[in-house]
């Protein structure tokens, strides 16, 4: 009896969460995998294949864009990391009470407007005749206006800008949970700053870093505006290639392989990544 | 007693126009449904409107995904129409009878029945048409006279125009090819398109940046960032009322024509109030209504009698009469040749 109604309580638990999975997300896959096998061989005929897997290979142009998309994501990565890093720390071992809440509050506060009106942030700042421009002429730096607007280091500098949260997070929960009396004892026993960080801050913080790193490079890899907005005439995104594929080309079969494609691979360099790291992802999953 | 007969009267006109009303749910461009024409519509037929505004592309691509539903009236190009017809059944046939054709332009009409036709059946009519060619600040970007000018070093840095099938159109007949007249053969088509994507690669260091809707173009022309592009004659016009220096100017090896039309989706479920939308806005008063919105000129016979002589005059500024008889019309796009331009428009985008 008692059995019985643990069992039907877990299952009352799991319901929509098994919902949600399966209507929202196995089923729409298993449509767009079925879409990807279909090749169109003339008007409203089709036939299972792999071609469109095929074309991914064999044009060159699509897998330099998704080597550049995933290089790129993996800067944005790093780089947020770095910035990140030393934020975290502040805010979760040298500030106490309300400065650690106010402090943990300004990361917060860019997300409370859209991702959209943030990236039209950017472009008013960076483009040839907006705010940054305005000011070195003003200030006598340069002669005349300069573009900082379409290209790569625009994009990085919204990538970056967008995924910040989601690194600070996770490290200051991990960060917080580190016991000042092992620094302190690290200290007694002569380590030099950079010892610390290397052989007690950085191992302890690690599940928060690995699962910070995760977040953040899949959605700098699966972000579509800011590339878009941001980006310039080379500036390939391979989100932009899928939506082409989809919205301008009618290409349904081709767009469905790229997504399963970038999912693929994306998982791929994860999976690489933990294995590089020395991490799994159940431990990440259990400290953080 | 008086009371009695007027009130079984107006329940009797309330039922009646209870049946009748419908929502008409509108798949269109900007303009091309503007707020007083749709509360004058609204309140002379009892039906709704409720617009969605799209382009060519996304339209299709909704139509599709839904197999013709959510929409009770779209608007897409007349070349538009025929291909993606055969390839997903999007649209039904409409009926001819319910239109008022002596509200069109006959030969505007004609013409796009006869590019809307699949399978003997009619699915499209004419409704804004106008060009796309070149949006100058003639101050300072004076010389170019063509598309291809836009790779000139007079203008390096201060171009840009869409990684779309419109470009590589211009590019080819400014490059003395003729695109349409080889749309029946892939291989002469490739050829072409070959040809423009070398062009069109060489002439990338000159391009500011690609641009993707209409604002985004008016914003680079108006700060000056970009001083030529390929866009709309409406861009161009519009602009001109902000600063005086930028016009739209007819490229020497023609302007291309676009017509949008009506077409009903196969899933449509509000016939009815999409034919009377479209008898509604073809009536000369309406059309100059929507002409004013949009800024282009639409189908309807007299439709240009009553707009403002501002839009006239920067049109006649536009379009002297060998610029309109060269205007280059767009015949039924053939389907699969977009997948070869698609091709060649994303080597253009990674080209270095």
């Amino acid at each position: 009896m008692g059995t019985d109604r643990t069992r039907l309580g877990f299952w009352l638990l799991i319901a929509p969460l098994a919902v949600w999975l399966l209507a929202l997300i196995v089923l729409p896959h298993v449509g767009m995998f079925l879409v990807s096998l279909r090749e169109r061989v003339g008007v409203r005929e089709y036939e299972t294949s792999l071609a469109n897997y095929a074309v991914f290979f064999n044009e060159p142009l699509y897998w330099n864009t998704f080597a550049r998309t995933a290089y790129m994501s993996i800067s944005a990565t790093a780089l947020t990391l770095l910035i990140g890093f030393p934020i975290a720390y502040y805010i979760a071992k040298l500030t106490r009470g309300r400065t650690k809440t106010t402090l943990f509050l300004m990361c917060l506060i860019p997300f409370w407007v859209s991702e959209l009106v943030r990236t039209f942030g950017w472009m008013i700042l960076l483009r040839e005749t907006g705010i940054f421009s305005g000011l070195l002429q003003y200030l006598g730096l340069v002669g005349g206006p300069v573009e900082m607007l379409y290209n790569d280091a625009a994009i990085m500098t919204g990538l970056v800008y967008t995924s910040m949260l989601f690194m600070v997070v996770p490290l200051v929960t991990t960060l917080d949970s580190l016991d000042d009396s092992l620094i302190e004892a690290g200290y007694d026993l002569g380590a030099s700053g950079f010892a610390i960080l290397r052989e007690i801050v950085i191992p302890h913080a690690m599940p928060g870093i690995v699962s910070g790193c995760i977040v953040v490079f899949m959605l700098s890899l699966g972000n579509y505006l800011t590339p878009i907005l941001l980006g310039g005439k080379d500036s390939l995104w391979f989100t932009g290639l899928i939506y082409d594929q989809f919205i301008t080309r009618f290409n349904w079969e081709l767009g469905s392989a790229f997504g399963f494609l970038l999912l693929g691979l994306s998982s791929l360099i994860v999976f690489l990544g933990l294995k590089l790291s020395g991490q799994s992802l159940g431990k990440t999953m259990a400290q953080t | 007693m008086k009371t009695t007969i007027f009130l079984s009267a107006s329940a009797l006109a309330l039922s009646s126009f209870g049946a009748q009303a419908e929502t008409l749910r509108l798949l269109t461009w900007g303009g091309y449904a503007p707020e007083n024409v749709i509360e004058m519509f609204e309140a002379e037929t009892g039906h709704t409107v409720e617009v969605t505004k799209s382009n060519n592309e996304e339209m299709i691509a909704k139509l599709r995904a839904t197999n013709g539903g959510g929409f009770d009236l779209a608007q897409p190009s007349q070349d538009r129409i025929a291909g993606p017809q055969i390839e997903f059944g999007i649209y039904k046939p409409l009926d001819l009878s319910k239109i008022d054709a002596s509200q069109f332009i006959p030969s505007m009409l004609e013409a796009t029945k006869a590019n809307t036709t699949v399978d003997g059946e009619v699915y499209g009519v004419p409704h804004v048409w106008g060009t796309s060619g070149l949006v100058l600040n003639t101050a300072m970007a004076g010389d170019v006279k063509d598309y291809t000018d836009l790779c000139s070093d007079a203008v390096a840095g201060k171009v840009s125009y869409r990684l779309k099938r419109a470009t590589l159109t211009g590019f080819a007949f400014a490059m003395g090819m003729d695109p349409f007249a080889a749309y029946d053969d892939e291989e002469a088509y490739q050829d072409i398109l070959d040809k423009v994507e070398a062009k069109l690669i060489e002439c990338k260091p000159n391009v500011k940046a690609y641009w993707g809707g209409g604002d985004e173009l008016k914003n680079l022309l108006r700060s000056g960032e970009v001083t030529a592009a390929m866009a709309w004659d409406t861009g161009g016009w519009q602009l001109n009322d902000d600063n005086p220096d930028i016009t739209f100017v007819a490229p020497t090896s023609g302007a291309l024509g676009w017509i949008d039309t009506f077409a009903i989706p196969a899933r449509g479920r509000a016939d009815e109030a999409a034919y009377a939308w479209i008898n509604f806005v073809m009536q000369p008063e309406i059309a100059a209504m929507i002409t004013g919105a949009a800024g282009n000129f639409t189908a309807s016979k007299g439709g240009d009698a009553n707009v403002d002589d501002a839009l006239k005059a920067k049109y006649q500024k536009s379009f002297p009469q060998e610029a309109i008889d060269n205007v280059k019309w767009y015949p039924v796009v053939p389907a699969g040749i977009e997948a070869l331009e698609g091709a060649t428009l994303d080597r253009i985008n990674a080209a270095n």
